[in-house]
């Protein structure tokens, strides 16, 4: 049966909980918090990517887009006609579901490397829309002049502050997220993944699911935008490109797939990967997540969250 | 006439499926009575998976009509027709390898519970109260298909017997009154075989309609109380197991006996 714990989730609230206060009193993790809101903001994506991906066997390559899509009707609402932030976000996510039922309805008719290529085809337009749309967009410079979040006059201008805000969210998706997992829907998806054929025979109505998954996904990539711009209080199209939507496939793929927990790892490591410990390779950092991505999927096909795994049937045998 | 219509659970009228140049269906035309056990038989190739496809969904007939319970269907989609009543196995196992014994059984419950993707990740107390409902429910078909003891094992564990059954069991949790089964007995050894001979037969006994596909004679003509014999596409021959058995249309066609009968 498919038990997700609780212990190891308790640990890992206390741990967020408490970090900043620790990265207080070390100097030499002191822009630790500051990493921890981009790894929160990334974990929001990447836990829907892997409910699409390593549940429901859906792949995407255009979560970027989405991503993108937050990040700018927030900041163009916001920025521009002032509205409030919090109102701005919840329309980015309505925006980035009618983006994702209207992509979503004739890709996920595709498998494989046909979806793949829809999704990509979609990253890209959407990444030109960024670029060429300069009078909403800004163009190339992108936005600046993004305010910062505030709530019932409690303004978050500090990293802490941020910080917990981001990870509140985390924690609030990544237990919904779990509900899911855990439920029918959840099994729903994990059949699909394995046999459309059996899970329509079985009643499972094959299509709508998807839709769902993939709405899903957007949504928390657009709240991951939201936050992102109101974070950095600017944004240019850069941030939103193909890589982008590759690295994310990293991450899931480095902390592993086909456990919830994988997309927490993977965002972790390559956050901290790409701000901190790959700054001396420069332009070859993208090389360096190139031989992660070759190693994992020869070596760890289950991500780094399939050790355990990995040990138990070793110890089996 | 009219007793034998209300009897009728299933009707294919003038059926054809063809794939491009091929012509797996050839105008086939049949009833189903409620209750029974009809066996669909034929050498390879002669397109009963391909009748089940039709039946359940997998994709339309080229042309012609299915009445289920008097409503046409071949229509509708594979999870819309499950909906209905109509449930199958497959003949390749297609089990979710992903999953516990318990779990696959529990998809099958699905489509008879409700709840929305909001409530499920919300964990509301009703979609709790709903999900203790399924795993009793998919205790209670293990039970019954006897896999009980296997429940928390992982599906893909299972040997190809045991495999088929959960299988059935899968099907049957999708509350039909119409089962389609694709070679239940195909792999099976002398005692396996019996059991599922059984389980088909207490399958019957709980009022299901069962459709049964088999290779294997002796289960064919110990459980059915009609038969189908298709050759390449096409009905030769349809009645009570003793007929059939006589039927020297059919002897021609297990014997692979095309020269004679054209002689
Ligand atoms: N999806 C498909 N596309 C093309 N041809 C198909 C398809 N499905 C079946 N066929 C062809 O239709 C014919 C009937 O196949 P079908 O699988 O229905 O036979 P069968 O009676 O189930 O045989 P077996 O006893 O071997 O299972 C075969 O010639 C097969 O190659
Ligand atoms: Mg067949």
């Amino acid at each position: 049966m498919l038990q997700i714990r609780k212990l190891p989730l308790i640990v890992f609230a206390l741990l967020i909980v408490v970090f900043p206060w620790i990265a207080r009193g070390v100097p030499a993790i002191a822009n630790y918090p500051d990493l921890m809101v981009f790894a929160g903001i990334y974990c929001l994506i990447t836990i829907g990517l892997s409910l699409l991906m390593g549940y429901a066997g859906q792949i995407s390559l255009g979560q970027a887009a989405f991503f993108g899509i937050g990040a700018y009707v927030s900041a163009i609402l916001t920025a521009k006609y002032g509205m409030n932030p919090w109102i701005c976000m919840a329309i980015g996510m309505v925006a980035a579901s009618i983006v994702a039922v209207l992509v979503g309805v004739p890709s996920l008719k595709l498998r494989g490397h046909y979806l793949a290529m829809a999704t990509l085809a979609f990253g890209i337009i959407v990444f030109i829309i960024f670029n060429e749309e300069g009078e909403w967009t800004g163009g190339p410079d992108g936005l600046i002049g993004i305010p910062g979040l505030n709530l019932f006059g409690f303004q978050f201008n500090s990293v802490e502050k941020y910080y917990y805000l981001v990870w509140f969210f985390v924690f609030a998706v990544f237990l919904f997220t779990i509900n899911i997992i855990q439920s029918r829907d959840g099994r729903a998806l994990r059949a699909i993944h394995v046999s459309e054929a059996a899970s329509s025979a079985t009643g499972v109505n094959v299509s709508r699911y998807k839709i769902v998954v993939f709405v899903y996904s957007a949504i928390l990539a657009s709240l991951a935008g939201s936050l992102y711009a109101h974070y950095l209080n600017f944004i240019n199209p850069s941030t939103f490109d193909l890589f982008f939507s590759i690295k994310l496939l990293i991450m899931i793929a480095l902390g592993g797939m086909h456990d919830i927990w994988g997309a927490i790892i993977g965002a972790f490591l390559i956050t901290f990967l790409s701000f901190e410990w790959l700054h001396f390779f420069e332009e070859f950092e993208i090389i360096v997540y190139g031989l992660i991505l070759l190693v994992v999927t020869i070596f760890l096909p289950q991500g780094l969250a399939g050790i355990p795994h990995m040990i138990k049937n070793w110890l089996r045998r | 006439m009219d007793e034998e219509r209300t009897d009728t659970i299933l009707e294919v009228n003038d059926v054809v499926m063809a794939f491009g140049g091929l012509t797996a269906l050839i105008n086939l035309n049949f009833q189903v009575r409620r209750g029974v056990i009809k066996a669909v038989i034929g050498p390879n190739g002669a397109g009963k998976t391909t009748l089940f496809n039709v039946i359940t969904g997998t994709f339309p007939p080229t042309e012609g009509a299915i009445f289920f319970k008097g409503q046409s269907i071949e229509h509708l989609k594979a999870h819309e027709i499950a909906r209905l009543g109509i449930s199958r196995t497959f003949q390749t196992v297609e089990l979710f390898t992903n999953m516990t014994v318990l779990e696959n059984v529990m998809v099958g419950c699905h489509m008879r519970t409700k709840s929305s993707f909001i409530a499920s990740g919300l964990r509301l107390s009703t979609v709790r109260r709903k999900e203790e409902h399924m795993r009793e429910k998919a205790i209670g078909i293990l039970k019954f298909i006897g896999l009980a003891d296997k429940c928390n094992e992982s599906a893909d564990s299972l040997p190809l017997g045991e495999r088929k059954v959960l299988e059935i069991g899968r099907a049957l949790a999708t509350e039909p009154t119409f089962v389609c089964l694709d070679e239940p007995a195909a792999g099976l050894n002398e005692t396996e075989t019996l059991a599922a001979s059984n389980l088909i037969r207490r399958i019957k006994d709980q009022g299901v309609t069962v459709l049964l596909v088999e290779h294997d004679m002796r289960v064919v003509m110990d459980i059915s109380d009609d038969i189908m014999v298709l050759n390449y596409g096409e009905k030769i021959a349809e009645g009570p197991p003793v007929e059939i058995q006589n039927n020297p249309r059919v002897i021609e066609a297990y014997l692979g006996g095309g020269e004679e009968y054209d002689a």
